[in-house]
């Protein structure tokens, strides 16, 4: 094995490293805080690695570049914050439509509205319930760690490809500008074949990347097409953490930053001789419901902590059984629940 | 027997769905005689709007996609800056190009993307009923200006020839007109060029195409040329308004 060595970078840096290093040459973003380093990062590298980079004029512009780009068969992605997100979604609507892969990073900030620039948990709704019009699904991965920024951008360009769906990076402001030493290891999944792209009827007959189905019964074949899709997903591609787990009588489930903050106050909690341990989903669509449904046999109860008013929790309820109590801790509009917080609401519900 | 005449190659045997008297038909006739002319059905891949001409894909032998309302510019960008040997064209209607989608088209032409965008202006919504189109002239009655479009209230008729030809970025820009013969035949070489540019690298070309929708004008197709003679192209006056020289970029 060679050896490794670390590097000291920020999540966003992280990010463009990732997509560099899945082959993504093509990017498309407009400016928006906090994740302004990875249009930086990308406008600086892509020029070195003969790829293309275009400040687009809006984030609907952004969308639709990747949408282009993803259809003469490369890969490409964007990225933004919440209110920009919020205009792409239109586009995701479009790619989930036509099947067509894209990576968009969504480094969230807190709203609604402008909001403000702080960190925030506060898109998740939007992120896996599928945000835009239509009956569909964005596969949604939630990084906790800046290695993870670059991990989960990497893993979003193979399952993008693989669905032939858009895959999205939900992290926030704190994993976008925290700077964290990663490690750049080499393992990226092979492209697969596309054999649905644009590139020219020359030696084939012409294709068409549509969304528009009006014959009778088409467009309703073609969403049952979709949700079985989206079902092999969730029975193939569910990723989730657990520390502490096997004895716990309480386990605490987060996402993202959340988590991070969560498993500090587990650790105290166990140290206090507390059963407690932390569920943290890491995929958030596929939401990891089967596994939390298991973990709720034996678990008595279950704190859901995040940032925001209450959002992932109602997954967890959904999928634990009926009679296992769920608490909620949140804090919203750009606010950070500490670890003291979050061990006084372990203590008060233990 | 010789034959005179023929269907182009980049066109199929499909039946169109357009309204009798449309002027999709002729367009979309132009465009591919352009394919066939340079040859170059093989590698190009157009980008259809929402509006009528969204089903284009069913007419033509090349490849396409279907980009959301206005954004055409932005996904035909994305692909031309892909794959730069492809050929890229989007084909946009006034209410797709002039209203929701005045940005994309605005930057693509300003930031010189090699791509070609055909306008069809007839100055009505046509898929969606006949409202008020951004082209729509003074007083022009529509669904959505029952009374006639009101400057005080609806503003005035966009020319987008006029706007997108003084941008650096665009290096082919023209408006010509379907109403007849001689006037096909001067649009047809407009397309042509529009082609030409693209594929000699120079840059954005655009061709503006004033045609006729007798179904949400309420009158029949003679009545309907008469009106773009009368007052479409006394407000959209026909020309090339720019073309650059490959040289000029050279």
């Amino acid at each position: 094995m060679t050896e490794q060595k670390r590097i000291l970078v920020k999540g966003n840096e992280a990010v463009g490293m990732g997509a560099i290093r899945a082959g993504c040459l093509y990017y498309f973003g407009y400016p928006i805080t906090p994740q302004n380093e990875i249009p930086e990062f990308m406008s600086r590298e892509l020029p070195r690695h003969d790829g293309e980079f275009v400040q687009a004029e809006s984030e609907l512009a952004s969308i639709n570049m990747v949408l282009g780009a993803s259809a003469v068969g490369v890969r490409s992605m964007t990225s933004s914050s919440s209110p920009g997100i919020s205009l792409m979604q239109e586009g995701l609507s479009y790619l989930a439509g036509q099947e067509l892969p894209a990576v968009v990073i969504n480094v969230v900030r807190c709203g609604p509205g402008l909001g403000g620039i702080a960190t925030s948990q506060g898109d998740y709704f939007q992120a896996v319930k599928g945000g835009g019009h239509g009956d569909y699904r964005v596969i949604t991965l939630a990084p906790a760690s800046v290695q993870e920024m670059y991990d989960h951008t990497i893993l979003a360009f193979d399952l993008a490809d693989r669905y032939r769906n858009p895959t999205m990076v939900l992290a926030d402001a704190v994993l976008g500008q925290m700077q964290e030493p990663i490690f750049e290891h080499g393992d990226v999944p092979p492209e697969p074949r596309k054999h649905w792209t644009l590139t020219g009827a020359a030696n084939r007959p012409a294709r068409h990347l549509k969304s528009l189905y009006l014959k009778e019964g088409e467009l309703e074949a073609h969403n049952r097409m979709l949700q079985e899709k989206y079902r092999e997903i969730q029975k193939h591609e569910v990723r989730f953490e657990e520390y502490d787990v096997d004895d716990a009588q309480l386990v605490v489930a987060a996402f993202g930053t959340s988590a991070r903050i969560a498993r500090t106050a587990v650790s105290r909690a166990r140290e206090k001789g507390l059963k407690v341990g932390l569920f943290r989903p890491v995929t958030v669509f596929p939401f990891p419901g089967m596994r939390l449904c298991s973990l709720s046999e034996r678990v008595k109860k279950f704190l859901v902590v995040e940032m925001n008013t209450g959002q992932m929790v109602e997954d967890v309820r959904l999928n634990v059984k009926g009679d296992t109590e769920v608490e909620f801790y949140g804090r919203p509009g750009g606010a950070i629940p500490t670890p003291v917080e979050v061990l006084t609401q372990i203590e008060r519900h233990y | 027997m010789k034959q005179v005449f023929a269907k182009p190659k980049a066109l199929n045997d499909e039946i169109m769905h357009y309204c009798p008297g449309c002027g999709h038909g002729v367009a979309h006739r132009l465009v591919a005689e352009a394919l066939d002319h340079y040859d170059i059905t093989g590698r190009t891949v157009g980008v259809a709007p929402v509006g009528c001409s969204v089903l284009m894909y069913d007419y033509f032998n090349c490849d396409i996609i279907e980009a959301p309302h206005g954004r055409a510019p932005a996904v035909a960008t994305g692909m031309k800056r892909s794959r730069s040997d492809l050929i890229v064209f989007a084909y946009q209607g006034d209410g797709d190009l002039a209203s929701i989608g005045l940005a994309e088209i605005v930057h693509a032409a300003n930031r010189g993307e090699n791509i070609t965008v055909i306008f069809i202006n007839n100055t009505v919504y046509g898929m969606t009923g006949g409202q008020m189109a951004p082209t729509t002239l003074l007083g022009q009655k529509t669904t959505t200006s029952p009374y006639g479009r009101n400057f005080n209230t609806d503003g005035y008729p966009i020319r987008m020839a006029e706007m997108l030809a003084p941008l650096e970025g665009t290096t082919y820009v023209a408006r010509m007109s379907l109403d007849k013969p001689v006037n096909i035949l001067k649009a047809r070489k407009s397309v042509f060029k529009a082609f030409e540019m693209q594929i000699n690298n120079v840059g954005f070309s655009f061709v503006e195409l004033l045609t006729i929708c007798p179904t949400n004008w309420g009158m029949d197709s003679m009545e309907s040329i008469k009106r773009i003679q009368d007052e479409m192209i006394p407000y959209f006056p026909l020309g090339v308004f720019k073309e650059k020289e490959t040289e000029d970029y050279i």
